[in-house]
């Protein structure tokens, strides 16, 4: 079966493959993940604000107990020269990726300042990596903060970094923009080259005993598919960017739905974190069968199929829930 | 030097024969010293580094080195012996100690010399095959910062005779050309054989004279064995060696230029001593000489002028010599006493008197035997071409690495000279530092604190209510403040002391708020950067622009490896600076009658008044030798006199959360939260804002109860916020202690704080239980201590002062432990309301097991001799009190307060019998008060320099002792060096690549006698275990060993989560609890119980928040994850052991115990 795809103008032999996680933190699951069929790898997000802190709290840590006493001027052998406090790990750890596998390899970036988003993306672009995953992962937790704000702050960065770097960029969108459609539009018009729906955020839980927040990460599952099938759905074939799909693709089922909704490129972690790196090839092989099962020429014949422009029934995507039953009851 | 030599090491630097030497650590200096003996023989080019205490550690094997003649340089930082004292500072009292070794010994004077001399010992033993000792002065030399010239590669080729190398290693044992030395040697041969070695030293001095003629020809920089400076037709002269003499060189070209004849005589080559270069140097004018030792050898003179005085009589004796000059000889700079040009001309004045003192001292006021010589403090010799800044900052805030790169910026990148030393106040936390830079045209000799500046920068605002930081500050200078007050407001922000300093001498004064730059511009709390653009902005001393460049450039180099962000951080910083920085226009007068605050606060004795007083003030160098009790004693309780006020904020009690578990008070590392109950009817009167509750519970019901901070004290660790459990239901993030700017609450909480204190403590003996909660209402006799901010190891001492303080006799290892325990200015041992408490004393670093067992004989002893008398006396005092004394139980306060008023009816009745053995047993009396004998120390003492002597004390069964091991897992106080408790994966000086070897198991190996208790506790984690082993290990008639894990600043985080990380540590099993009590044995119980559970935490996770163990990641990642795994096998593999053993009921005989009890009887 000819599964072939095309994501961020990159020709994959199909959509599959793991999103950013810590997968790819080790080289031999990464090597693992290209056995069991990958068509790329993204790689987990270099993140800046984390840099920023490391490189505070080393300082903090080293120079803070340098020179406090006679006896004791430092408390670490070499000092600072002993650290590598910036990037340079992640982007070592590009080339490291590049060398040990033969599929593209995407670096994912999660900025915090508007010269880190710039900087960064072009490190990682000299780093070897074929394209970039801007991870826009941020909370607005701001009363003050606009959604146009948001928005415009969101678009300079996208178009300073297209500017900047010659590989294509995707952009990983949470789903909390305000009207998503036009925002898609819009980054569509600075010729972002792809968007992945959507971001899981961490959510954090309350311990009720000793009244604290929690923070976890619950794997995802299949319910969360259908929040991204939708905007697929209704995005497919009305924006140049690529489409990709991130969280809650767990079954042949997901995958295939996904793609019919428009995704280019379908991302997997939960299920790969719970089933080992070699599930992948399970997808990858139920896919096909399921198109062969169903008499599809190919994975392209079904790619949008079922999007908001192709559906029999577009109102569907479109209407809020309330109505449809409504809708049912009056029947 | 070893530490740096460890870092080329590890960094694969190569020699000159292009190899990377071997950096090993040993557990001791002696450890050092034998291996050193054997690497030497086996043929190996070797060399250490040492100083003070480790030097006369080495001297058994220093006269095997020089006994057989191996060529060797040991280079030493000349430090003061403990005597009455422990001093980590320089003078000549170890080097000295080392002269009859055998070992040649080459002293140079500066920084400078230090380094060129350093290879012309390596020339000259190899070619002599004298060993040599090359020491120059502790800290005025070793940590001073020069510009110097520096040797390269080529002079080293170009100087070292590789033939000598051949021949060095031809003397190597080895079973291929088999010899034997070491031998064994009867009355026959041994005199006659040591004598063989003469020639050797005979040609020794000409070696030397060699290297330096060869070292003059390469590199071309002179030296002799001796130099000499001054007047050709010199009258008077002084000899001397040590960074002293760059003082005296000095002003010896200042008097002649005056047209006085003096000169100076420096020793270069001690050891051998070079007789005839001293008497060719020593112009033939010379009628009188003093001779200057910067060391004591109490009841007799000192070693150099006795050997001056050799010398000068011999030549006179033999002819040489026409006749013998007067010669006097004084000490001066013992433990780097300031030694200045004014202190020289006060020897060369001495020496134009008739009637000039022949044994002397210089730089002390000597009001007891009156040998002080007296100085002109007016005399000074700064020139006016010479900058000089003096820098009064924070021991975290940057300061002296700021200062350090400004000499590197103006040393490296103009042909300024220039010169930095740096001094530091004994306290860990809130300590000040202050730099003394100069920078001038010509080399800078001035080897002393610079008494007047043109510019001054107080980095730290406090310190401006505190210290009379001005002082330092020249007329028509410029004094620099970092304040939160703007232009307009600073000056009245003053106190009156420095707003008269300021419009006195006419100071230029500016000001900027440093920490606002540095929070604008991503610095977080770094303020370096920020104040040496300040420096470098107004004070002159390059141009501006060029000077900020430099900063920027030097930047880029610092941090450019780091990452950009820290760089254009740091850059930003530099220019928000210069839009921030003030001028102050100073009014004609003063616009305040607010003054310092007091240095001595309440109501201090006399003795703390006057004499800690005048340290606190920093004007302890004018105390006299009669404020000073000849054997080494002072007041305990002195802390609480020193009120440093560092915290930013302070804990707040909120009654109505507050669940009264007493947590707060027991994490405190500084005894500033407290808990106290009292009954109702005593605070009467109590001030409005007092507030208090009922205390809950059945024990205890009905008194009132409070949580009190010591504003003044508290560091602001936050420790006791994090530990609080009890959280407000309606807004959780509000706790029952709550961290409150200081600012708001002084005041209020000052005068709180000081009713709170003068409340009555608890009736010990009403205490119903030892446990975390009631624990804490005993009094802490261990208080405000110097010791770092949320420091991991202080609360532990002070439990063990609050559960047994006041019957407690210590003996401390050198470390952290003595020097927050026993430096001074003040110390926080404490007493409590009947004048009881902790009685103190630090031996060696060393020795301390042994010491504090033999604190135990001693009190035993006394006891014994106590009870012996009690019995003799029975029919005096009667029979009846004198069985109930002899069969007490005193385990337990209600049974020790008993055996109190027992002892007390004894003492009366003993005051009513006239003879002998009355009077000696009302002294010895409170001996049969039972005593509890704690021996504290780190893990550098316990498991490497003192693990001898504690496995040999604990294996005396018989003796009650407590050892209480405060494991920080690296030797905290001299910086970070791996120990045998540093675990698997920790990055340390000495490992710095992370450590491969497993943490040795002291526990387990103190549990193989059986007979000795011992805890592994970790107070954060389990604070109920801590406290149970405590008690345990007190009432244990044996020896006991506790293993505290204590979080420390080595570690590299914010010791606010030190807590959570000893929760981590627990969780994760790399801090296993456990108490192994060998009283169970007889109970058919495993004598040991495994206190923490099955690891359920990740090592990596506790590992990755430590920067001792992230900075192996950021290094080598690959080797960060074996280091990991090897260490979560390590730590699975020792609680499975220990699971095991928990498990095990050891075989025990009741008969024979009982045989054994009855033969003991």
């Amino acid at each position: 079966m000819d599964l072939k795809t095309t994501y961020l103008g990159l020709e994959l032999a199909h959509p599959f493959m793991p999103g950013a996680s810590i997968m790819s933190e080790e080289l031999d699951t990464v090597r693992a993940l290209e056995d069991a069929g990958a068509s790329a790898i993204v790689l987990h997000s270099l993140f800046e604000e984390q840099i920023r802190a490391e490189q505070g709290a080393a300082l903090d840590a080293v120079e803070g107990a340098e020179y406090r006493s006679a006896e004791a001027i430092s408390f670490f052998p070499g000092g600072l020269d002993m650290f590598r406090l910036g990037p340079n790990e992640y982007l070592e750890h590009i080339a490291k990726v590049k060398a040990a596998v033969g599929i593209p390899v995407i670096a994912s970036l999660n900025g915090a300042t508007k010269g880190g988003w710039l900087h960064y993306a072009e490190l990682m672009e000299q780093a070897g990596a074929d394209a970039l995953e801007l991870n826009v992962y941020y909370l607005a937790t701001d009363l003050d903060k606009t959604g146009l704000s948001i928005r415009t702050e969101t678009m300079e960065m996208v178009t300073s970094v297209k500017s900047a770097v010659k590989i294509p960029v995707a952009l990983k969108l949470s789903p909390f923009y305000t009207s998503m459609a036009n925002t898609a539009k819009e980054l569509d018009g600075v010729n972002v080259d792809g968007l992945i729906l959507f971001n899981r955020f961490y959510q954090p839980d309350i311990d009720v005993e000793e009244l604290e927040v929690v923070r976890s990460l619950h794997l995802s599952d299949s319910s969360e598919l259908l929040l991204r099938l939708r905007w697929l759905a209704i995005l497919s074939g009305r924006v140049q960017a690529s489409l990709a799909v991130s969280g809650g693709v767990h079954t042949v089922l997901d995958a295939v739905k996904s793609v019919m909704c428009g995704a280019h490129a379908v991302q997997m972690v939960s299920a790969l974190l719970k089933n080992g790196p070699s599930y992948l090839r399970s997808i990858i092989d139920g896919v096909s069968a399921w198109l062969e099962d169903h008499e599809y020429d190919s994975l392209e014949q079904m790619q949008g199929s079922m999007s908001l422009l192709k559906a029999p029934d577009p109102d569907a995507y479109e209407r809020a829930n309330y109505a449809s039953v409504l809708r049912s009851w009056r029947r | 030097m070893g530490e740096f030599s460890d870092e080329w090491s590890a960094r694969g630097q190569t020699n000159l024969w292009g190899v990377v030497p071997d950096v090993v650590e040993m557990q001791s200096e002696g450890g050092a010293a034998g291996a050193v003996h054997g690497a030497l023989q086996a043929g190996a080019l070797t060399c250490t580094f040492t100083a003070s205490q480790g030097l006369l550690l080495m001297i058994p094997n220093m006269y095997k080195i020089a006994g057989e003649l191996n060529a060797f340089v040991m280079h030493v930082t000349a430090r003061s012996l403990a005597t009455h004292a422990l001093s980590i500072f320089g003078d000549h009292s170890d080097v000295m100690a080392c002269r009859q070794t055998g070992f040649a010994m080459l002293c140079s004077n500066s920084v400078q010399e230090a380094h060129d001399l350093a290879l012309i010992a390596h020339m000259a033993t190899l070619e002599s095959r004298i060993p040599f000792l090359h020491f120059f002065d502790g800290f005025r030399t070793s940590h001073e910062v020069q510009k110097i010239e520096k040797l390269v590669d080529d002079d080293l080729r170009a100087l070292i005779n590789e033939q000598s190398i051949m021949d060095f290693r031809a003397r190597a044992l080895t079973p291929d050309a088999p010899m034997l030395r070491g031998s064994a040697q009867n009355p026959d041969v041994f005199f006659q054989a040591r004598e063989s070695c003469n020639p050797f030293y005979n040609n020794c001095a000409q070696a030397v004279r060699d290297a330096m003629a060869k070292f003059a020809a390469q590199v071309g920089r002179e030296y002799h064995l001796v130099d000499y400076v001054g007047a050709e037709d010199a009258e008077r002269v002084i000899i001397m060696m040590g960074s002293g003499a760059e003082a005296a060189h000095e002003t010896v070209e200042h008097l002649v230029g005056q047209g006085e004849k003096v000169g100076l005589l420096k020793i270069r080559l001690y050891r051998p001593f070079p007789v005839e270069d001293l008497l060719a140097a020593l112009p033939s004018t010379a009628t009188s000489i003093a001779v200057l030792d910067r060391t004591k050898e109490p009841g007799g003179r000192e070693p150099l002028y006795l050997d001056v005085v050799q010398a000068l009589a011999e030549a006179v004796g033999t002819g040489a010599r026409e006749a013998l000059p007067k010669i006097i000889g004084g000490r001066y700079g013992l433990s780097s006493k300031e030694f200045t040009p004014a202190m020289v001309k006060a020897v060369f004045d001495e020496l134009s008197k008739p009637d000039a003192k022949r044994e002397f001292t210089v730089g002390i006021i000597d009001d007891v035997t009156h040998l002080s010589l007296s100085w002109d403090p007016a005399f000074d010799l700064e020139p006016a071409d010479v900058n000089r800044s003096v820098f009064i900052g924070l021991g975290a805030d940057g300061t002296v690495g700021a200062n350090k790169n400004s000499i590197k910026i103006i040393g490296e990148d103009t042909p300024n000279w220039a010169q930095g030393y740096f001094v530091y106040d004994s306290k860990k936390s809130g300590a000040m530092t202050i730099s003394h830079l100069r920078f001038g045209p010509r080399p800078i000799r001035s080897t002393y604190l610079i008494k007047e500046a043109q510019f001054v920068a107080c980095h730290q605002p406090v310190f401006m209510m505190r210290n009379d930081v001005l002082m330092y500050a020249a007329p028509g200078g410029t004094f620099l403040l970092n304040s939160q007050y703007g232009p307009d407001e600073v000056f009245d922000s003053l106190p009156l002391e420095a707003q008269e300093a300021i419009i006195e001498k006419k100071l230029k004064f500016y000001v900027i708020d440093a920490y606002k730059v540095a929070g604008e511009t991503g610095m977080g709390g770094r303020i370096n950067t920020i104040m040496q653009t300040c420096f470098f902005a107004i004070s002159g001393v390059l141009p501006r622009d060029e000077a900020i460049e430099q900063i920027k450039v030097s930047i880029k180099k610092t941090y450019g490896r780091k990452g950009d962000e820290i760089v254009q951080a740091n850059w930003a910083a530099v220019d928000q600076t210069l839009a921030n920085l003030y001028e102050v226009t100073v009014p004609a007068a003063p616009t305040t009658s607010r003054r310092r605050v007091p240095v001595v606060a309440g109501e201090a004795p006399e003795e703390v008044r006057y004499l800690t007083g005048m340290m606190m003030e920093g004007k302890g160098d004018l105390l006299p030798v009669s404020a000073f009790r000849p054997d080494g004693s002072f007041p305990t309780a002195t802390t609480q006199y020193e009120k440093r006020t560092i915290a930013q904020s302070v804990p707040m009690w909120d009654p109505k959360v507050c669940i009264q578990c007493n947590k707060c008070t027991i994490v405190c590392p500084h005894a500033a939260i407290r808990c106290k109950v009292v009954e109702p009817e005593q605070l009467e009167g109590k001030p409005e804002t007092f507030e208090t509750v009922t205390f809950r519970g059945r024990d205890l019901g009905g008194l009132e109860y409070r949580i009190q901070v010591a504003p003044e004290d508290c560091t602001g660790c936050t420790l006791c916020v994090a530990i609080c459990p009890a959280k407000d239901k309606a807004n959780p993030r509000h706790k029952a202690i709550n961290m409150t700017p200081l600012v708001d609450v002084l005041d209020q909480e000052r005068e709180h704080y000081s009713y709170f204190l003068d409340l009555p403590d608890i009736d010990r003996t009403l205490v119903p239980k030892q446990d975390v909660k009631f624990s804490q209402f005993y009094r802490p006799l261990f208080e405000y201590s110097g010791a770092c901010t949320g420091c991991g190891e202080t609360p532990y001492i002070k439990l063990m002062t609050q559960l047994f303080g006041d019957r407690v006799v210590i003996g401390n290892a050198t470390g952290c432990t003595s020097i927050y325990g026993g430096n001074l200015p003040t110390t926080p041992y404490a007493t409590d309301h009947n004048g009881r408490g902790p009685a103190w004393s630090n031996s060696l670093f060393e020795d301390n097991a042994e010491f504090g067992f033999g604190l135990r004989l001693g009190v035993d002893s006394n006891q014994s001799l106590a009870e012996h008398l009690l019995k003799r006396l029975a029919s005096q005092v009667g029979e009846g009190l004198v069985d109930e004394i002899l069969s007490a139980d005193q385990y337990g306060e209600a049974n020790v307060a008993a055996q109190r008023e027992r002892v007390a009816a004894l003492k009366a009745k003993l005051a009513g019998i006239d003879n002998v053995e009355a009077k000696r047993l009302a002294q010895l009396a409170d001996y049969l008060v039972r005593k509890s004998v704690w021996i504290i120390g780190g893990d550098g003492w316990a498991y490497d320099i003192g693990y001898g002597g504690l496995d040999h004390v604990l294996a005396q069964g018989g003796r009650d002792v407590n050892i209480l091991v405060l494991d920080t897992e690296v030797y905290s106080n001299t910086g970070g060096q791996a120990s045998k408790s540093t675990p698997i994966g920790a990055s340390a000086k000495f490992a710095s690549s992370g450590k491969e070897s497993g943490k040795k198991d002291l526990g387990l190996m103190a549990m193989s006698y059986r007979h000795a208790y011992v805890a592994s506790v970790a107070l954060g984690a389990r604070d109920t275990q801590t406290v149970q082993a405590f008690v345990e290990a007190e009432s244990y008639p044996g020896p006991s060993i506790i293993i505290a894990y204590s979080h420390c600043i080595a570690h590299g985080y914010d010791l606010a989560y030190g807590l959570d990380q000893q929760k981590l540590a627990v969780q994760s099993g790399i801090w296993p609890l456990y108490r192994y009590d060998p009283r169970r044995i007889e109970e058919n119980l495993p004598p040991l119980q495994l206190d923490s559970g099955e690891p359920r935490a990740s090592v990596q996770d506790y590992m990755r928040n430590e920067t001792r163990f992230r900075v192996v990641e950021k290094i080598d990642p690959k080797r960060f994850a074996e280091l990991a795994v090897a260490a979560a096998d390590f730590s699975a593999q020792r609680v499975a052991l220990y699971q095991q053993m928990a498990n095990i009921i050891v075989p025990f005989s009741a008969e024979d115990a009982q045989r054994n009890g009855d033969d003991q009887s």
